[in-house]
């Protein structure tokens, strides 16, 4: 087999690889072409936008890789909005705490998810669309139609801060940290290679010694904390604690662990392909509507996306198949071509 | 094959190149065609304003006829005239289309907020870069905005239904109730107390209120309260409903009715949800404001602050094209006047 060939199928085998370089492509093109793209304040923008899609989507891409998922993340992060509000309106005067708190909340919400999927053994898409409504309506309960939205202009200032010397937020370190965290949890531990057993097959994961409830539970509670994160950014960035803070987003957390390569039926996937996800969509939406593009084609480029999201990894993964098998029968396959 | 590889990819960039330069370019025939430049048109307005609605969300009809009034005033000020948002009513999401509308370099954002404080940042942000901030329908927070065009007053709301009741009723007056939205509802209570006031005038003196009750915007339940105001009060002779839900429950049910043309019924509501009750004479007027002209008043406003004609202090009178002078009233609103009163002879010209 001749050596462009390899490169070729190890290229196609690697989702990872065709969404870091679509995020390079639209970049590249948007700066060129849209005025406005290759600005400073564009990527502040973006960054902005995804910080929060990015800190629900690490944990969410080690979930559905075990073949499960969580689509109640947007409503712990609402719902954790609103109990911040309502802590500074009791009189909480602490942000450390406040967040503590805030996270201890999530960690809690996220556990009951975890706990009616292992411990009920009920399918997570069920549990989670409750949870999701239930935690919502809870929000509800804590502050009603009433907004917060009294902060400290230190505390909202502090989320939004750039780098010193640049425009991009500080917070995006903390995503990039607790990224390498998740990386090396995914991709360099036991722990990680059980979670793709799991989603391959759990019952085969559990004989070979896998704690698969233990797992998956803590997995979930660790879903609620990083949403309740997000839910803290949320707050402080938009100044504003409301019942339906990010409604809609669990979405667009899913649409990027789709597109960044993930098996929606679990044990495939990585975390580097996500995270290039969560930038191209950010990325793609915010040119577009630069240049003019109307709210209701952008929703009909993301639902594109989405379905192609689902189709491009099989197709490449059939590619790939064919090129396997055609390998014995024709030794140099069509290098030429 | 790898050579066809690189021939997709290249063909994929190129045909996003090539869409989004279209775009682009789309934009830019319209958009900056030769920059803001002194002209006489439009009472003292620069031409050439780039002037950008932005709405709670868009494809809402109410919304569609408010930026529609405010593109007839943008093209008579030969401004650059847009309209943007997201397609669900959220603050995160405008806060994004603000962020685009202030990197586009616009000179005038009018916007309604979906939060009064969450766009707040995102609008300063892009003040800073220039712009002027005109809010219409929902306000912000004063320190995000340059103006705020109000709708109506309280009390011309007020004024305006209790007037109509009467008007329907006729001289010989009669038993009337209220039917609300919700019981907590801030808005809904200024209004009816402000109401009252107004029925203890002397020219309303025949007009007895002797119920209010609440059917918390919720179709069934303000249909069902309506009947129930039949039951209780056989002498009934009117119905205020001051919400668009109630309103449209109550001529439903009316309209169906044996009370049809006998008990009256007004209140805020709009002409599409009326239109059938107003042509079958279940009512014969209601009230709310005109959101043509409230998007029309909010782009002359914006450009009369982009042509630093006003700054919006207290005190200061611009033109407003066909609805004639304005002044700014006391922290930096406009008042578009007063509730525009719908009939049979004016329903048709409205679509929302």
């Amino acid at each position: 087999m001749s050596e462009p060939a390899v490169r070729v199928r190890s290229a196609l085998g690697s989702w990872d690889a065709i969404v870091l370089i679509a995020v390079v492509a639209v970049a590249v093109v948007g700066a060129l072409t849209i005025d406005g793209v290759a600005s400073p304040r564009f990527w502040r923008f973006v960054t902005l936008e995804a910080i929060p899609i990015a800190l629900i989507a690490l944990p969410m891409t080690l979930v559905v890789i075990t073949g499960e998922i969580d689509l109640s993340v947007a409503s712990v992060l609402g719902l954790t909005c609103t109990v911040m509000g309502q802590l500074w309106v009791w009189g909480v005067s602490s942000l450390p705490l406040i967040i503590a708190l805030c996270l201890l909340l999530g960690a809690v919400l996220g556990a009951v998810n975890g706990l009616f999927v292992t411990g009920f053994g009920l399918p997570s898409l069920a549990v989670t669309i409750g949870t999701l409504a239930l935690y919502r309506g809870l929000a509800y309960v804590v502050l009603g139609d009433r907004a917060v939205a009294d902060y400290p202009a230190e505390w909202t200032n502090s989320a939004i801060a750039p780098i010193p010397g640049t425009t991009i937020p500080w917070m995006i370190l903390v995503v990039a940290v607790l990224a390498v965290a998740f990386g090396v949890l995914l991709h360099a531990t036991p722990i990680g290679r059980g979670l793709y057993a799991m989603g391959n097959n759990a019952e085969a994961a559990r004989f070979a010694g896998i704690s698969v409830v233990r797992t998956k539970f803590w997995l979930f509670a660790a879903t609620g904390a990083m949403s309740a994160l997000a839910g803290v950014f949320w707050t402080l960035r938009f100044a504003s604690a409301r019942a339906d803070n990010g409604s809609g987003l669990e979405l667009a957390v899913v649409a990027a662990v789709l597109l960044g390569g993930v098996s929606i039926f679990g044990g495939r996937g990585g975390l580097l392909g996500v995270i290039a996800a969560v930038a191209l969509l950010g990325v793609l939406r915010n040119a577009l509507q630069l240049a003019y593009v109307p709210a209701n084609t952008l929703t009909i480029i993301t639902g594109s996306l989405l379905i192609a999201s689902v189709v491009g990894p099989n197709v490449v993964g059939m590619l790939r198949e064919r090129l396997r098998r055609r390998r014995p029968a024709t030794p140099t396959p069509s290098a030429s071509t | 094959m790898r050579a066809r590889v690189r021939l997709l990819a290249m063909t994929t960039i190129a045909a996003l190149a090539f869409t989004t330069a279209a775009c682009a370019e789309d934009t830019s025939g319209t958009g900056t065609g030769s920059g803001p430049s002194a002209a006489a048109s439009g009472g003292g307005i620069k031409s050439g304003l780039k002037v950008a609605f932005l709405p709670k969300q868009v494809n809402n009809p109410y919304f569609t006829t408010s930026d529609n009034g405010g593109k007839a005033a943008v093209e008579e000020f030969k401004g650059v005239y847009s309209e943007t948002g997201p397609s669900e009513a959220s603050p995160s999401a405008q806060v994004s289309y603000i962020n685009t509308l202030s990197q586009q370099g616009t000179d005038v954002i009018v916007v309604s907020a979906n939060d009064q404080n969450a766009i707040c940042g995102a609008l300063n942000e892009a003040r800073q870069a220039g712009a002027k901030v005109v809010t219409f329908d929902s306000d912000t927070d004063p320190s995000c905005r340059d103006l705020f065009i109000n709708q109506a007053t309280s009390e011309g709301i007020a004024k305006v239904q209790v007037k109509l009741i009467s008007e329907a009723i006729g001289p010989d007056g009669g038993e009337i109730a209220i039917l609300s939205a919700t019981a907590n509802a801030t808005n809904q209570n200024a209004w009816i107390e402000m109401m009252k006031t107004e029925l203890a005038k002397p020219e309303y003196a025949k007009l007895k209120l002797v119920d209010t009750v609440y059917g918390d915007d919720d179709d069934q339940k303000s249909f069902q309260e309506a009947q129930g105001l039949m039951a209780k009060h056989p002498d009934l002779k009117g119905i205020i409903s001051p919400t668009t839900v109630g309103v449209a429950a109550a001529g439903r049910y009316l309209s169906g009715s044996e009370y049809k043309g006998k008990v009256q019924l007004t209140g805020l509501g709009t002409p599409n949800q009326m239109r059938a009750y107003v042509k079958d004479g279940t009512v014969k007027s209601f009230a709310l404001w005109n959101p043509a002209d409230l998007g029309y008043l909010a782009a002359y406003a914006g450009g009369a602050l982009a042509s630093n004609l006003i700054t919006g202090k207290e005190g200061d009178k611009f033109t407003a094209g066909k609805l004639g002078e304005f002044t700014v009233g006391a922290g930096a609103t406009v008042l578009l006047g007063e509730p525009f009163v719908f009939n049979a002879d004016n329903i048709d010209e409205l679509n929302f």
